[in-house]
């Protein structure tokens, strides 16, 4: 299935003078055998015996099911039908070139390592994955960078899988996923803040994960739309949780990226933490600052599922209010919720410069793309 | 009332006898406070108040986990009774809440907590004697407060008998839940009760608190008090989707549901979410016909405190119109809890045309029973 959904009438960012900095592309195996030459015999053979093991109903299929074949746009499918995602020949063509694609940062999530109840299975998934994503998709295009994969369960093991990776300039940050075990503000998370402040890394945190909690405070919702939807209050529960445990009073170098999630709801959340500062001041007394001060030194924010306020007037107050410095752009490439960068930005009345620092400026100058 | 009369009377404080707003004004959220069991039981059946005894539930205060009753967010200090906890004492809510800010009625809600017990039956016998202890130690002692039916969650059917046992007391305007139970509130278990709440016109409120049946985010269980208060909002946009996506509003097109102490600025961009996702994956919930957040400007409101916008003006402005709706928001002081201090429980940075609005005709636009006579001695069952 290849199918042109867009059509392309507006300029590409090319025409329009601008790069792109995709901050979000979902790399995808064709079959997990890729992982193969990157794992070790015994994890092989665990893989096919028992595979995953995760705090969730099914092992191998979400259990709110999504709306297309494996989340994916109709139109990304390689010709061969394999995977969206899987193909970089088709990758290439379909996104990166026709996109003008300048430096794209890849965000693996299939057999994720981060979920597994089996910490030694996870860390040799993660080792895997990182392995993977330079051999079949840096050293195939270099404007393609990665994120290592890390055990987050087990801080002592990611932190030396951070330690192994740090040296290799083409992974840009330390990946992991908001929905953890516990709220990642607390201290069984440090180890792994210290080891990517120690070797000069953000924090990538992209939505979903299998932590065990229900996707909201009275369990989990019936429907695709209420769980794509909780991602955004994942994203502002791990914000609370890493600004009123005091994480960034521990490391103030310390920087984090949320994928995924949007920022429209930044704002409201940081005006709403400082309200409530002012009479918890007694049971947070680690807290020097507004709260508001920890999220705006310390969280950056890409772009898509880009938000879409009624009046597109307000897109420019809630970047006014977030601060253009603080957005990445991304698409979320192959996935149904893609933005196009001939569109997402457009009605926000951004001036060019302004643009050009959302489409790529602020990737370039944060993870240091060159 | 104008604006510049509600804002004179602020620095001038309350004319005598008619406090600030001189009657009109509703406010939609005060608390009174079950100060410990025993004044439950001369309202209990025999078998429960012989069980409250022996088992000792009598020396609990049955305190909710997220609610620390001194905690300064809970009980401003000068709205604290001479003894006593905050919120369970009548003379000081007259005084302090009434009589100070001129309100036509104030409703009370009591956040006990039977609703986290797992004892079904148990949680339904405390409910019903909060119903009764407030309705003999509160409602007919004060004329001008009216009350929230709080019901055993864990069980609709319970819920739906004592609302039926309230819904003749007029006094009694709106059905009680917390905001995080057992499942999102949208699902078909509930039904029975919103069956019984738009029969009887009863708003169903929600209210910030949970009973704790999970961690109060999907990041998981995090360690402070702060946190828990700071989640109710993303709580409350938990459960106005889930009533919206499983088509409470469909089966039941006469309700509303009024989302209590958790502020509104965190509306806009939950409502601008929740369009933009029904609109990519619409075709999984068919019987949602319209956007989420046109179903929700219809039937959702929200109470004013804690404000949790910026008070100066350009932001405050902006966030209410991108709220996109002027009947959303109820007035209420959350007395005793601690978000203001004086009078100023209204913002004078709101725009004039919503004030009065918010302080008198969304309410009485919301609670039907407020709009009817009040009949306070004489529905006494």
């Amino acid at each position: 299935m290849n199918v042109n959904v867009a059509k392309p009438e507006q300029l590409t960012p090319a025409e329009q003078g601008l790069s792109v900095v995709d901050c979000d592309i979902h790399p995808a195996m064709k079959s997990v055998d890729e992982l193969f030459p990157f794992l070790a015999r015994r994890w092989q053979d665990h893989l096919k015996t028992y595979g995953s093991h995760v705090r969730q109903g099914l092992s191998d299929a979400l259990a709110h099911p999504r709306m297309t074949p494996d989340v994916a746009r109709v139109d990304a499918w390689p010709d061969d039908g394999s995977t969206p995602g899987s193909d970089p020949e088709f990758m290439r063509k379909h996104h990166l070139d026709a996109n003008g694609v300048e430096f794209g940062i890849l965000i693996p999530l299939g057999r994720n390592g981060g979920n597994q109840r089996n910490l030694d299975y996870g860390a040799a998934l993660c080792s895997a994955i990182n392995d993977w994503q330079i051999a079949k998709w840096c050293e195939f295009d270099k404007r393609l960078r990665g994120s290592i994969t890390v055990t987050q369960e087990d801080p002592a093991t990611a932190v030396a899988e951070i330690d192994k990776r740090a040296a290799d300039k083409r992974f840009v940050q330390v990946l992991m996923p908001p929905r953890t075990i516990e709220p990642l503000g607390r201290r069984r998370y440090w180890p792994i803040y210290e080891a990517a402040v120690a070797n000069k890394l953000p924090i990538g945190l992209h939505v979903g994960g299998v932590g065990g909690h229900a996707s909201t405070g009275s369990g989990m919702p019936s429907y695709y739309i209420e769980e794509h939807t909780s991602n955004v209050q994942t994203m502002q529960a791990l914000i609370t949780s890493m600004v009123i445990e005091g994480v960034f009073e521990q490391f103030p170098d310390l920087q984090i990226v949320l994928i995924e999630g949007g920022f429209a709801w930044e704002p409201a959340l940081s005006w709403r933490l400082d309200k409530h500062w002012e009479r918890f001041k007694g049971e947070v007394p680690h807290l020097k600052r507004e709260p508001s001060e920890y999220m705006r030194e310390h969280f950056r924010f890409t772009t898509q599922p880009i938000d879409e306020p009624d009046n597109p007037r307000d897109m420019r107050h809630i970047i006014d209010w977030v601060g253009v410095d603080r957005l990445m752009f991304s698409t979320d490439y192959p996935h149904w919720d893609f933005d196009d960068p001939r569109y997402a930005l457009n009605n926000a009345g951004l001036s060019v410069a302004e643009k050009q620092k959302i489409m790529s400026g602020n990737a370039k100058a944060f993870y240091g793309l060159q | 009332m104008s604006k510049e009369a509600i804002v004179n009377k602020t620095s001038a404080g309350p004319a005598p006898g008619k406090g600030l707003f001189g009657g009109e004004a509703i406010d939609c959220d005060v608390h009174i406070t079950v100060p410990s069991m025993n004044v439950l039981i001369p309202y209990l059946d025999d078998y429960w108040r012989e069980a409250a005894v022996t088992r000792g539930l009598d020396r609990h205060k049955m305190n909710i986990t997220g609610q620390p009753a001194n905690a300064p967010i809970f009980a401003r200090p000068d709205w604290r009774p001479e003894r006593g906890e905050p919120g369970t004492d009548l003379a000081t809510l007259q005084s302090q809440a009434l009589d100070a800010f001129g309100t036509r009625f104030a409703i009370a809600n009591c956040m006990y907590g039977a609703q986290a017990l797992h004892h079904e039956d148990m949680a339904a016998a405390l409910c019903g004697a909060v119903n009764e202890w407030v309705a003999r130690e509160w409602l007919d002692r004060e004329p001008r407060l009216r009350a929230s039916i709080v019901i055993p969650l864990q069980n609709p059917q319970l819920s739906v008998q004592e609302i039926e046992k309230r819904a003749a007391d007029k006094r009694f305007v709106q059905v009680l839940m917390p905001a995080m139970g057992e499942m999102t509130l949208g699902r078909r278990y509930y039904w029975p009760i919103y069956e019984a709440a738009e029969r009887h016109e009863l708003p169903v409120g929600i209210h910030a608190g949970s009973s704790y049946r999970y961690a109060p985010t999907s990041a998981g269980w995090g360690s402070y008090a702060f946190e828990d208060y700071a989640a109710q909002a993303s709580a409350f946009e938990n459960q106005m989707l889930s009533l919206v996506a499983e088509g409470v509003f469909a089966k039941y097109p006469g309700i509303k549901f009024v989302f209590m102490e958790s502020g509104f600025a965190w509306l806009p961009p939950f409502l601008w979410r929740a369009n933009k996702t029904w609109r990519g994956v619409r075709a999984e919930t068919p019987w949602v016909k319209r956007p989420p957040a046109e179903i929700i400007r219809e039937h959702v409101r929200v109470t004013l405190q804690p404000v949790d916008a910026p008070l100066d003006r350009e932001h405050l402005d902006r966030v209410i119109e991108q709220i996109g709706s002027d009947e959303m928001l109820l007035f209420s002081t959350d007395f005793p809890h601690w978000h203001f201090d004086g009078l100023n429980a209204l913002p004078d940075t709101l725009p004039p045309t919503l004030t009065k609005k918010i302080l008198l005709e969304n309410p009485l636009a919301t609670y039907s029973r407020l709009r009817e006579p009040g009949q306070p001695k004489e529905t006494r069952q």
